[in-house]
């Protein structure tokens, strides 16, 4: 077996894997807060919408999101699918099921908050805005950071599953050539690629956790 | 000159009469103390008139504009931009300080005259520093809340309320989340701008600082004013229920 060969299309399915990670963490992140506050309106229409919303979400398996998301258009409206549109397909089934996953994490962070940060800022003047950006997001942020590590080490994993619609991502360039090959080894160089990956996010993710050490 | 007026609030909580017909006038450069036992309704009757609870009728007026006006039997309240202004005629004090934990003791008390009031970082900078300086706080103004005592951070909080120049500091039961060491600090610190004439509004279960502070006493039970007259007459008057209540206090 060739390895250079191996290394180098592995090394192609790695890029696509760490966009696919990225770009997900970037759309899902914001998203997630919009639907946090959806979820958290006095409006009935639109909480109990996001209540649906990430109730589907998390109640479904990500791989069958992927393929609505994907073959959808076509079984639904018949619209031609392109397989450019394959990438922003799995994109746009992370990040909605992320955004979800998030909406939840952020919202119990925001709900956790005690009354009386509100109060007294509201006493001193602060504007809903400026409470919200200035005093309540950051305490936020400190708090929810462990289960925002826990969601960014599992969608390291769930890229993975882009290969249920062929994305020429790590996992699906590992399995093609570890059957051509009938050898273990591109799955080995998978795994190790995974954990260093996950290695990096969780050692990032503590740096920054140490930064905000400053206060208790 | 009225700072503040009361008149005939009343207020519900899912049915409970809490504050039932209370009427009060703080004139400039007043001390009142509200003193009562747990659930008499002062602390509620504090935070209807910081704004922090609505309620259900009556009228209220700040330096004498119309913050709320009584129409058929409930409260209606002035537009938000001219709440927002009024709001701005008075501080309070919590029992429990609600600093904001992320921010150094410095920047707690500089970042609302800054960010809401749009001074000058300078101008609020060196205010800030002789507060805390006053407050007996001066080398503490890089610290965090976390590391400082009680007593200290009710100090801080207490500067944070005066550095946005307040007309009126209100003051929720300031010392009951400390030992009576720390208590001391605090009613020394209030005291102190007794004497500088600040107008005060406190809510308080230490009877003597509150004859000794206050210029004036206002005694509820039942969401009523039981009992109010002159500090010194507190321990002289003859109302049964009140002498009951300070007799627990001997």
């Amino acid at each position: 077996m060739d390895y250079g060969m191996m290394l180098s299309k592995l090394g192609g399915g790695m890029v696509t894997t760490v966009v696919i990670f990225g770009l997900t963490l970037l759309f899902s992140l914001p998203l997630g807060m919009i639907v946090a506050f959806g979820r958290m309106s006095k409006g009935p229409l639109v909480r109990n919408l996001t209540k649906i919303y990430i109730s589907i979400m998390r109640g479904t398996p990500l791989m069958l999101q992927i393929m609505m998301v994907y073959y959808g258009p076509y079984y639904l409206f018949r619209i031609q699918i392109s397989s450019s549109y394959r990438f922003a397909a799995v994109i746009i089934a992370f990040a909605i099921n992320y955004a979800a996953y998030f909406a939840e994490i952020y919202r119990g962070g925001i709900e956790s908050m005690p009354r009386g940060q509100y109060e007294a800022a509201k006493l001193l003047g602060y504007t809903k805005g400026q409470t919200f950006l200035r005093i309540i997001l950051p305490q936020v942020i400190k708090r929810i950071l462990p289960s925002v590590t826990n969601e960014i080490i599992t969608l390291v994993k769930d890229t993975s599953l882009a290969m249920v619609i062929a994305v020429m991502e790590m996992f699906t360039i590992s399995k093609a050539l570890a059957s051509s090959s009938t050898s273990a080894i591109p799955y080995v160089a998978a795994g190790i690629f995974y954990y260093i990956f996950n290695y990096l996010v969780a050692w990032t993710m503590e740096k920054i956790e140490e930064k905000l050490n400053y206060y208790r | 000159m009225k700072l503040l007026e009361m008149k005939h609030i009343r207020k519900n909580f899912d049915g409970l009469e809490v504050l039932k017909d209370i009427s009060l006038t703080v004139e400039q450069g007043q001390v009142l103390a509200i003193i009562g036992p747990s659930g008499s309704g002062k602390s509620t009757l504090l935070r209807c008139a910081a704004m922090l609870e609505t309620m259900d009728d009556g009228e209220m007026y700040y330096l004498g504009e119309q913050a709320v006006a009584s129409v058929d039997g409930r409260s209606v309240y002035a537009k938000p931009s001219e709440l927002r202004r009024m709001q701005g005629y008075y501080g309070l004090v919590f029992q429990n300080f609600n600093l904001f934990p992320h921010f150094s003791v410095l920047k707690n008390i500089m970042d609302a005259p800054i960010h809401v009031q749009k001074r000058e970082k300078k101008e609020v900078e060196s205010q800030a520093r002789a507060l805390l300086e006053k407050m007996g706080l001066g080398d503490k103004a890089d610290a965090y809340p976390y590391q400082l005592s009680g007593g200290q951070q009710q100090r801080v909080s207490i500067a944070r309320a005066l550095a946005m120049n307040p007309k009126i500091l209100f003051f929720d039961e300031p010392t009951s989340a400390l030992d009576p060491e720390l208590t001391g600090e605090i009613l020394k610190v209030i005291r102190d701008l007794a004497a500088e004439h600040m107008t005060m509004v406190i809510v308080t279960h230490e009877m003597n600082f509150a004859r000794n502070v206050a210029d004036h006493i206002i005694f509820m039970e039942h969401g009523v004013i039981a009992w109010q007259g002159a500090s010194e007459e507190l321990y002289t008057s003859n109302n049964r229920r009140m002498q009951e209540f300070l007799g627990k206090f001997e």
